[in-house]
């Protein structure tokens, strides 16, 4: 396990630092309070940063932290210290760019809450227990949004939510040609 | 805002609400979950309420037992709905909910029917919901359906159940170690991820097989990894099997290397970071090897992402530690990285130029670093700081400019750990630079003017009261440290006090002045700083005439308190107030057995940005062995402890008892202190003693030795013997050693031991005194200088033929070792690729003999090492003493 790429904790917190949505993947932070105290340490340490263009690092006690913001949202990726710095910046850029896809361009806090569902859904399929997943955010994007795509069930049992489900992903694809 | 619960995504929109879960309760929301159980399921609305369920989780709020219970069962009666988008959620709420064993019986059953779907999704995830929460005795009932979904076409069914086989191996190996044969064909996957995540499994079940995992390695060097993430897994595994098959293989080849290297440029960027970071870190990595890395490293350089220019800088600041002449290359680069946004990216940046800049581009250097300073956290300065000090140590013709750098950033804005940083800093150049003494402690002298940390204070005032009376003009020293009475609290006042009775000890002329300064210290308000005073004057001899200072008087001052604090607490603790005072010298001077400073393993890694491990300083480990051996009384007559080897060990590690030797040399004497650990609970060893036979060291003989009364279970001791040999020659010599001790059995459970003993012996590795160890490494600021105050007389030249040498680097490296002297003037590093180097040493001969060594290398086509050596030395037999070793040698 110890060789195995692996991310400790994603995080995605507002602009005063409060949580939106976050998913710890390593036992470094056994309590609450130990995870807000190190959420508070990461946006603190970050927050006077630029990362809106490109991905930030920082690392500070042991822990590397990639992340990047958009409007009133910071997305952090953070693993060990000897973690190569790229493979979390690639689970960065699929996290961030597959919430771009999902939200349809409007990231922000609101509609990011508004669509709480659909991050969650995103943090479980791109890493598992530290493990990562996928990080093509189409790839990802394509799962949580194409959950209503049933193959084997016939179009007429198909319900309202799957129907929107469907065309959420038409419009998924359509925005990334 | 009032009635949370009113409000549906419609209402939202128009509404300046900001978040659609403000107010959000949770015995609400758990009220809400009722609609699961609704014969009429609303997939939409049971999603919205999961989600809130997830949210208030999310957010740190915890369910109680019978709350995680209740929502539990409702969850479950939602796999009736054939809704998608709600089966996700549900799934997702079961991982968060992690159920009980009771629970999971309850799902299982669902969950299997989706292992079976033939929707993919429904496979994917409720394979990894049931390998999350099953508890292993479900394990061998879905065993069969994991097996089948390995080697399932579609690759997200495939990876679910490849991570989850990761997952369980944990906690289920026997089960896991079964799969092999599908996790094999998994391997031979065309999805990149799949492919991955099987390497990441199979690796995990061959762990403990290292003949297989190299095997493995070897077979998938010569195939096709496709995916970059597979790719770094397997740079990981090689960089394990390289280091496990140290050793075996034959000098100068590497296994794999070249598949390493080809690494560097394929695979995309994450793959050739994760190479060239392999070899950087490769046991004994040569120039050779490192340069096309670096280069890779160099292009990282240059990109405008911060994430690779952070990752090759740091990686380049690892390397410069070791080979800072391989990372030369990559200075304009990294120069134009000092002005970087990032901070971290800047100060790694800066500590590695710091390491690699040659003498000339230091104070262009400094300059930069001084705008920048301002900008960083106390954290990187820090690490600057230290990066300042070891440049320092390197190019010691530099020190003005570094010191007031050091002086400048004293005197701005920082907390303690940095200040401490800076003072230390300054104190050791103080120490290792003659030169810069005056201007160090005139900066210190400046900064405890204005130091609001008494800690600092009163370390300082202490060195102060060290070093200042032995400059040319102590006077100037004594307006700093009076004001100190003055203006500070009573600690720093005190230890201001004792720092003036030091001065009035050490120089005559100022004695009735400072007699002065102490007398209006008499009515200080605080009675510690009061006592000091009383007792310096009557130390000092003020009210009598007499103005000699006598050789008492100083050694109290001067010398640390010779006996344990310990010790001394007990005795005081003991005596009774009579006629007859209490007497110093009864209190014992023999330290309980405790470790020594070296043995402290290090248990904090360093932190922070690629910090230098800083070990225990050397001359502190000095000072506590004199100490220790100076409580002894058969050997208190040795004289002053010229020098202390570090530790050898004499055993291997995890034996029954691990020795290890320190040599300490004395003029006339050398005494072995073998440190022991007894790492059996079950015994107790007394009165160990080490029988040592010095038959191949003709001219050494035992003169004393001292038994370890007792050795418990892990608690370490020191026993020593002593040796008497002549004077000033290097006397070389090989000694076997046996550890003879009486063993008695303990009974580990009541700690109990039993009366009766028995004799046993244990060998114990040969120990060696070689030449080195009658150096020691003492640099000069100015070689060249230094040379020429010599007596030309002394001068002793000849040529030596080395053989064939790996490298130029390891022939230099072999005659510093050999001489055991201080390289000076950076010229202990060889750049890499040259033909020829010219090496300064330094250091100080028993007896107290100053000896300089200029070294000039040349290497040949054949790898053919040729040596000039030239010797100057205070005596002119030490001259020729030094050729002699390096003769037989």
């Amino acid at each position: 396990m110890e060789k195995c790429p692996s991310v400790k904790s994603i995080l995605l917190l507002d602009s005063e630092g409060k949580r939106v949505a976050v998913k710890y993947y390593s036992d470094d932070w056994p309590t609450n309070a130990a995870k807000e105290a190190f959420e508070k340490d990461v946006f603190t340490k970050t927050q006077k940063t630029n990362a809106r263009t490109e991905a930030e690092i920082a690392m500070f006690e042991n822990n590397m932290v990639v992340y990047k913001f958009v409007q009133d949202l910071h997305f952090f990726v953070t693993g060990g210290e000897d973690e190569n710095e790229l493979i979390l910046a690639t689970v960065l850029q699929g996290f961030f760019d597959a919430v771009g896809l999902l939200l349809r361009g409007n990231v922000d806090k609101r509609e990011a809450l508004e669509n709480l569902d659909l991050i969650l859904l995103c943090l479980d399929e791109i890493v598992d227990g530290g493990i990562i997943l996928e990080t093509d955010a189409t790839v990802i994007a394509g799962k949580v949004a194409s959950h209503s795509i049933d193959a084997g069930a016939p179009l007429s049992e198909q319900t309202i939510s799957q129907a929107l489900a469907t065309a959420r992903e038409h419009l998924t694809r359509s925005l990334l040609k | 805002m009032a009635q949370p619960f009113m409000k549906k995504d419609d209402d939202l929109d128009d509404e300046a609400e900001y978040s659609p879960f403000l107010g959000i309760e949770k015995w609400a929301a758990l009220q809400e979950a009722r609609v699961f159980n609704d014969p009429q399921l609303d997939p939409r609305r049971c999603c919205q309420v999961i989600t809130k369920l997830l949210y208030l989780l999310n957010q740190g709020e915890t369910f109680t037992k019978t709350e995680s219970t209740e929502v539990f069962f409702a969850v479950t009666k939602l796999f009736q709905s054939i809704d998608l988008g709600l089966r996700r959620m549900v799934y997702l709420m079961i991982k968060e909910l992690s159920p009980c064993a009771d629970e999971v019986i309850i799902v299982t059953s669902s969950l299997m029917k989706d292992m079976n779907s033939k929707t993919d999704m429904y496979r994917a995830n409720s394979i990894r919901v049931l390998c999350r929460i099953t508890d292993g005795t479900l394990l061998t009932q879905i065993e069969r359906y994991l097996k089948q979904a390995i080697v399932d076409k579609n690759p997200v069914v495939a990876s679910a159940a490849l991570v989850s086989g990761i997952h369980l191996l944990q906690t289920n190996p026997e089960i896991v170690k079964r799969w092999s044969n599908e996790v094999q064909e998994a391997m031979q996957s065309r999805v990149a991820l799949v492919q991955f995540h099987a390497l990441a499994l199979l690796h995990q079940i061959r762990l403990n097989d290292r003949l297989a995992v190299s095997k493995l390695v070897t077979s998938l060097t010569k195939g096709t990894v496709r995916s970059p993430l597979a790719q770094c897994l397997l740079i990981r595994y090689i960089s394990q099997v390289i280091c496990d098959s140290a050793g075996n293989t034959p000098p100068g080849e590497r296994p794999f290397y070249d598949y390493l290297d080809s690494c560097l440029r394929r695979g995309g960027e994450m793959v050739n970071f994760e190479a060239a970071r392999a070899i950087t870190e490769l046991n004994g990595v040569t120039n050779q090897e490192l340069t096309p890395a670096i280069t890779v490293l160099q292009y990282f350089l240059l990109s405008s992402n911060p994430v690779k220019k952070f990752a090759a800088i740091r990686t380049l600041n690892k390397v410069a530690m070791t080979h800072p002449m391989a990372v030369t290359s990559c200075n304009i680069e990294m120069e134009s990285l000092i002005s970087d946004q990032n901070r971290s990216i800047a100060t790694l940046a800066i500590t590695t130029l710091l390491k690699t800049g040659n003498e000339s581009s230091i104070d262009r250097l400094m300059k930069q670093i001084t705008n920048f300073m301002s900008e960083i956290a106390d954290e990187f300065k820090i690490v600057v700081v230290e990066a300042i000090r070891s440049l320092c140590m390197k190019f010691p013709l530099k020190y003005r400019s570094l010191m007031n750098f050091l002086s400048n950033i004293l005197r701005e804005e920082g907390g303690f750990e940095y200040k401490k940083a800076i003072a230390d800093s300054i104190v050791i150049l103080i120490r290792d630079m003659p030169d810069a003494k005056e201007s160090g402690l005139l900066h210190l002298c400046e900064f405890i003017e204005d130091c609001e940390f008494t800690y600092l204070s009163t370390q300082i005032l202490h060195f102060l009261g060290i070093e200042g009376p032995t400059t040319a003009d102590p006077s100037k020293y004594i307006r700093y440290i009076y004001n100190r009475v003055h203006l500070e609290n009573a600690t720093v006042r005190a230890s201001a006090v004792s720092t003036l009775a030091k001065f009035g000890a050490m120089v005559d002329s100022l004695k009735p002045r400072i007699f002065v300064l102490l007398r209006r210290c008499l009515f200080d308000a605080d009675d510690e700083v009061r006592d000091r005073a009383t007792l310096y004057m009557n130390t000092l001899g003020a009210d009598g005439a007499v103005v000699e200072t006598g050789g008492d008087a100083s050694e109290f001052l001067f010398k640390s308190l010779d006996v344990p604090l310990v010790n001394l607490e007990t005795s005081l603790k003991n005596y009774e107030p009579s006629d007859k005072h209490f007497d110093i010298s009864s209190v014992p001077k023999e330290v309980k057995v405790k470790p020594l400073a070296e043995k402290k393993a290090p248990s904090k890694k360093p932190t922070g940005l690629g910090a230098p491990r800083r070990g225990p300083t050397s001359t502190g480990t000095v000072d506590a062995y004199e100490r220790l051996l100076s409580s002894i009384p058969e050997f208190s007559s040795f004289g002053k402890l010229f020098k202390s080897s570090a530790p050898v060990e004499l055993t291997e590690a995890e034996t029954e008892y691990a020795v290890t030797v320190v040599k300490h040399i004395f003029d006339h004497h050398v005494v072995f202190q073998y440190n022991c650990t007894n790492t059996i609970p079950e015994q107790f060893l007394e009165n160990v003693t080490v029988i040592v036979d010095a038959s191949e060291a003709e001219e050494f003989s035992e003169v004393a030795s001292k038994p370890l009364r007792s050795l418990p279970y892990d608690s370490p001791g020191q026993t020593f013997v002593a040796f008497e040999k002549p004077e000033g020659v290097p006397a070389a010599g090989k000694f076997s050693n046996i550890l003879r001790f009486i063993v008695k059995e303990v009974d580990p459970s009541t700690g109990e031991t039993d009366d009766d003993g028995v004799d046993d012996e244990y060998q114990l590795e040969e120990l060696e005194v070689v030449a080195a160890d009658y150096m020691q490494k003492v640099g000069v600021s100015n070689f060249l200088n230094a040379w020429e105050n010599m007596n030309p007389d002394s001068e002793r030249i000849d040529e030596y033929g080395l053989g064939q040498r790996e490298s130029l680097a390891d022939a230099v490296n072999a005659v510093i070792n050999l001489l055991g002297m201080q390289p000076c003037e950076g010229t202990g590093v060889v750049p890499s690729n040259s033909r020829s180097h010219a090496c300064l040493l330094s250091g100080v001969f028993i007896g107290n003999v100053k000896v300089l060594v200029r070294l000039s290398f040349g290497i040949d086509g054949q790898k053919e090492v040729a040596m000039k050596l030239a010797v100057r030395s205070d005596d002119e037999s030490i001259s020729n003493a030094i050729h002699e070793i390096v003769a037989s040698g």
